[in-house]
């Protein structure tokens, strides 16, 4: 695989060429944190973060998105009919996506990206996008990447991998849009320089894991009817930071919203932890206490999703939901209840 | 890329109050673009989202028949907010429609063997769809004996009264309507809960006979055994489910059972494999 190595004292000059053929994304300092956004003209993505705050989901599934806009005055032709808005799908560049974010992406466009269907927005924001990753050499203490399918170097989902190397970045170039993009930026000094040790070193500081090997062939009843849901969930306030920080959530509302006689039908961000998400408008709630919505989430990521594609579970490892939970839920401990139940075993338990 | 988001403009043609109480109206809709009917077509026990401008949308079951031409029906139950505004919109006024969407009742698996239908109060819908589907002459044929039982709370809660009379009339269905109660000196069928009269009139399974359930929750709970006793396999049982949903396409989450979206891999699922899944519905 093709090596580059880019000076940093070349890189602002290297964005500058970039910030044409691409609209440029990356992480900036928000108040005390990092997140995503739009670079502005001669803005530079701010690499000094050990993660963003936010997943970068919002790169391809915006918080609140228009798919629709309507007028409701009968004057107009098209009245009360949905107009499909005019988006900017050009090429865009997301700089220092780390690769668990990345990785995230091919789990959740199995979601959006299916043989009966396509969802038009999220597919064209990502066929539209180039991810130039950033390896990590400082995970946190609640990164477990490497027992969940990802790594700190890991490339699946990434065009380019970058790696910080002092006063250069070594740059991994693993697609043809990663190879379009560092033509675009003009790099060409290519380098025998290895990055596998830097790989087997950052992987060796992830100190946590878990262990998925029995979820499989567990029944899902079982799993469902498990007896440690309730203490599991005791402490949850269903605040929703898990599924609003997490790069593997994907769930959406859609409201239409009325200003006069126009109006747009938008998507926004939802979350199971909340119990509006599955309310029926009779009033029945066949998720109607906090032990089923904290059992959904955990049951999605670690069972349903696992059986339902059979490539894995709903999670990367990234860590945030263990570090933003106010509570200290710990996805690692509720994996651990899950893969070591035992049906047969808690039957007295339970009576 | 379609866009699975975009529905098809329609006019309401026709609205009819069908029960007493005034909560349950059909809506016949004629597509804007005549194309779009065909893109629509549909299977029964389908459902669309109906899409009501600056509302929202809401899944409900299409009443139609895919034998009806030139039309398709849904009959709505006023409950939240996208359905209260629906029941004040008129004739002529402009919506959209979504779908079709979800699964169907395994029509093909049904062929040549007997069919008995219960449905309870407005969850006739898509019973509707498909006692129309199978009665039409070109289809007819194709099912041995079909029975129906079919409750709701009084005589003025059934849907669809013209047309279940005419189906009372004919010797190719066997029709077991009954009401919960009725002080009404007239009404000349059935007293008495649906479990109680598929108890009395439904056929015992002879291993080659479907039956497909849609009622609310406390009439499934208790007709169940009596399928059970008249020896009907759990993967001869079929219903259809409903769940609070959104994108109707299997993406927004929230109307999983287990690994199963209701919208996209149901509404449709036997009880067998209900069975194997957690019941949240």
């Amino acid at each position: 695989m093709k090596v580059i190595k880019i000076d940093k004292k070349d890189w602002a000059d290297s964005l500058g060429k970039l910030s044409g053929p691409y609209r440029l994304f990356g992480p900036v300092r928000d108040k005390d944190f990092h997140n995503f956004k739009e670079l502005g003209n001669d803005e530079q993505p701010d690499f000094n973060f050990q993660n963003t705050r936010v997943s970068a989901k919002s790169m391809v599934l915006p918080q609140s998105e228009t798919l629709f806009t309507y007028s409701l005055d009968e004057k107009e032709p098209d009245h009360h009919q949905m107009r499909e808005p005019e988006k900017n799908y050009s090429p865009r560049a997301v700089l220092g996506i780390r690769p668990c974010d990345a990785k995230a992406f091919l789990l959740v466009k199995r979601n959006f990206d299916t043989p009966e269907y396509k969802d038009p927005y999220w597919v064209r924001a990502y066929e539209a996008s180039t991810f130039v990753g950033l390896a990590c050499d400082d995970p946190c203490s609640t990164c477990f990447c490497t027992s969940a399918g990802c790594g700190p170097f890991h490339e699946e989902g990434l065009d380019l991998l970058l790696v910080d190397a002092g006063d250069h970045f070594l740059a991994k170039v693993l697609t043809q849009k990663g190879k379009n993009l560092v033509q675009a930026a003009g790099w060409g000094v290519e380098t025998n320089a290895d990055v596998e040790l830097m790989k087997r070193t950052a992987e060796s500081r992830i100190a946590s894991a878990i262990s998925t090997e029995q979820l499989k062939g567990k029944a899902a009843t079982d799993l469902y009817h498990a007896p440690f849901w309730e203490e599991a969930a005791f402490a949850c306030i269903n605040c929703g930071t898990c599924t609003y920080s997490c790069p593997t959530c994907w769930c959406f509302d859609i409201q239409d919203e009325n200003h006069g006689n126009a109006g747009v039908r938008m998507r926004n961000w939802d979350s199971c932890m909340y119990p509006l998400f599955t309310l029926h408008g009779s009033g029945h709630n066949p998720r109607e206490t906090k032990i089923h919505r904290v059992r959904q989430r955990f049951m999605h990521k670690l069972k349903y999703y696992l059986d339902k594609y059979d490539a894995g579970i709903q999670c990367v490892g990234c860590g945030r939901c263990i570090r933003l939970c106010p509570v200290n839920i710990d996805i690692r401990n509720i994996c651990e209840l899950m893969n070591s139940h035992d049906p047969g075993a808690c039957t007295c338990q339970v009576a | 890329m379609e866009n699975p988001y975009l529905p098809y403009p329609v006019r309401i043609e026709e609205i009819i109050t069908e029960t007493e109480d005034k909560n349950l109206k059909t809506f016949k809709f004629v597509f804007q673009n005549p194309e779009d009917e065909e893109k629509f077509a549909y299977k029964a026990g389908q459902f669309g989202e109906l899409s009501v401008t600056g509302k929202g949308e809401i899944p409900i079951g299409i009443a139609s028949s895919p034998t009806e031409k030139g039309f398709v029906k849904f009959t709505v139950n006023k409950v939240g907010l996208v359905s209260s505004f629906l029941h004040t919109m008129k004739t002529g006024d402009i919506m959209g429609i979504r779908g079709p969407l979800g699964n169907w009742y395994p029509w093909e698996t049904m062929e040549g063997k007997n069919v008995l239908i219960i449905g309870g109060g407005f969850a006739f819908t898509t019973l509707r769809s498909s006692i129309i589907y199978m009665l039409d002459p070109a289809n007819r044929s194709k099912f041995k004996d079909i029975h129906v039982v079919y409750g709701a709370r009084s005589p003025g809660m059934l849907l669809y009264k013209d047309e279940l009379a005419e189906w009372e009339k004919r010797d190719d269905i066997h029709m077991h309507i009954t009401v919960d109660a009725t002080d009404d000196p007239s009404w000349k069928y059935n007293t008495g809960f649906v479990p109680t009269i598929t108890e009395q009139k439904a056929p015992p399974s002879d291993g080659e006979t479907y039956a497909i359930i849609c009622g609310p929750p406390i009439m499934i709970k208790f007709t169940q055994p009596v399928l059970d006793n008249l020896g009907y396999d759990h993967d001869h049982i079929i219903m259809s489910l409903e769940n609070r949903m959104k994108c109707g396409i299997g993406m927004c989450g929230r109307c999983n059972i287990g690994m199963e979206f209701v919208c996209k891999d149901g509404p449709v699922f036997t009880l067998a494999q209900l069975n194997a899944t957690p019941k949240e519905y």
